[in-house]
């Protein structure tokens, strides 16, 4: 396959790139951003990434199994941001503020 | 990869599509970064969401589509707005000024060191190709036997897959989703005086 075929004809592998590039830029955003709700919209951005592969093998693979683990990654991740967000609400009453740069009651 | 390929007849149209929501979905995930008032960054974030869901549609799941717009660019995203409007969160964060010297320039460099090394795997040698004998194919034609019209469907085969394979998995993200709603109320819960609560539940009990 040449490039300009490879430019033009959208396979599985332009859309693990982008999903690569998503995880990416989620994962540089965790480390940079010290506001603990942006930080975890950014955990929601890397489950985005992994879950537009899935179903992308899903598609390539012909293999349903790939669109379950979608369902099973959306289960977690409603798990985690109603705890992560109750969390953040009790930090909020403590210190007034939720960067995750203050919270270092723990560091040694 | 053919296979993958033939199956939309019009390819440039497909890659036209491809790169525009592309080209969406990559500046809502910076907006999400790069932005300094979290309520921006909620609102880009739901731009990314329903790009994703695009992408869904364009890779035969129609099904993952709408669960994406439904759960996550609606219930989640939800939730984090009303959080950032309940505490009053929307202050604007400083992004020059940083407390750790060298945070920043590191963070960068392990983001792009992530981003090379997932590239590198995912231009690999990979075997895609359809494997028709899992019996776990994405969709599956049938009729309709009201109207007789014979219909693609994606659902049936999914909640097969998710129902008779994957049945045991479902059923302890039952008991992940009971342990997550617990916890939440528990951690969210103010620790005042209990009494005025169980009087009032007790009187919802009676009525």
């Amino acid at each position: 396959m040449n490039l300009a075929t490879s430019v033009t004809s959208v396979g599985p592998q332009h859309y693990f790139i982008l999903g690569a590039m998503l995880f990416a830029i989620g994962a540089t955003g965790l480390l940079l951003r010290r506001n603990a709700i942006v930080m975890f919209m950014c955990v929601e951005l890397m489950l985005n990434a992994v879950n537009l592969t899935f179903v992308t093998f899903a598609k390539a693979l012909d293999d349903s199994a790939g669109q379950a683990a979608v369902f099973f990654t959306l289960i977690v991740a409603a798990a985690e941001v109603a705890v992560g967000l109750a969390i953040i609400v009790a930090i909020f009453r403590r210190r007034q503020g939720v960067t995750a740069d203050d919270i270092d009651l723990m560091k040694g | 990869m053919s296979a993958f390929v033939a199956a939309v007849s019009p390819i440039h149209v497909n890659a036209v599509l491809f790169y525009s929501f592309a080209a969406i979905a990559v500046s809502g995930a910076l907006g999400v970064v790069l932005s300094r008032n979290p309520v921006h960054s909620a609102l880009f974030l739901v731009m990314t969401m329903i790009t994703m869901a695009v992408f869904f549609l364009t890779l035969d799941a129609p099904m993952v589509a709408i669960v994406q717009v439904v759960v996550y660019a609606s219930a989640i995203v939800v939730l984090f707005l009303f959080v950032i409007m309940l505490l009053g969160i929307d202050r604007h964060e400083s992004l020059a000024t940083d407390a750790r010297k060298y945070q920043r320039p590191a963070g960068a460099a392990l983001g792009l060191l992530t981003f090379i090394g997932l590239v590198g795997v995912a231009v690999g040698n990979w075997e895609l190709g359809p494997q028709t004998q899992s019996g776990r194919a994405i969709s599956a034609t049938r009729t309709n036997p009201v109207t007789g019209i014979t219909e693609h469907d994606n659902i049936r085969p999914l909640a097969r897959t998710l129902f008779t394979q994957f049945a045991w998995q479902f059923q302890v993200t039952a008991v992940l989703l009971v342990i997550a709603v617990v916890g939440a109320v528990v951690l969210a819960r103010r620790s005042a005086r209990p009494t005025s609560a169980r009087s009032t539940s007790g009187a919802g009990a009676q009525s």
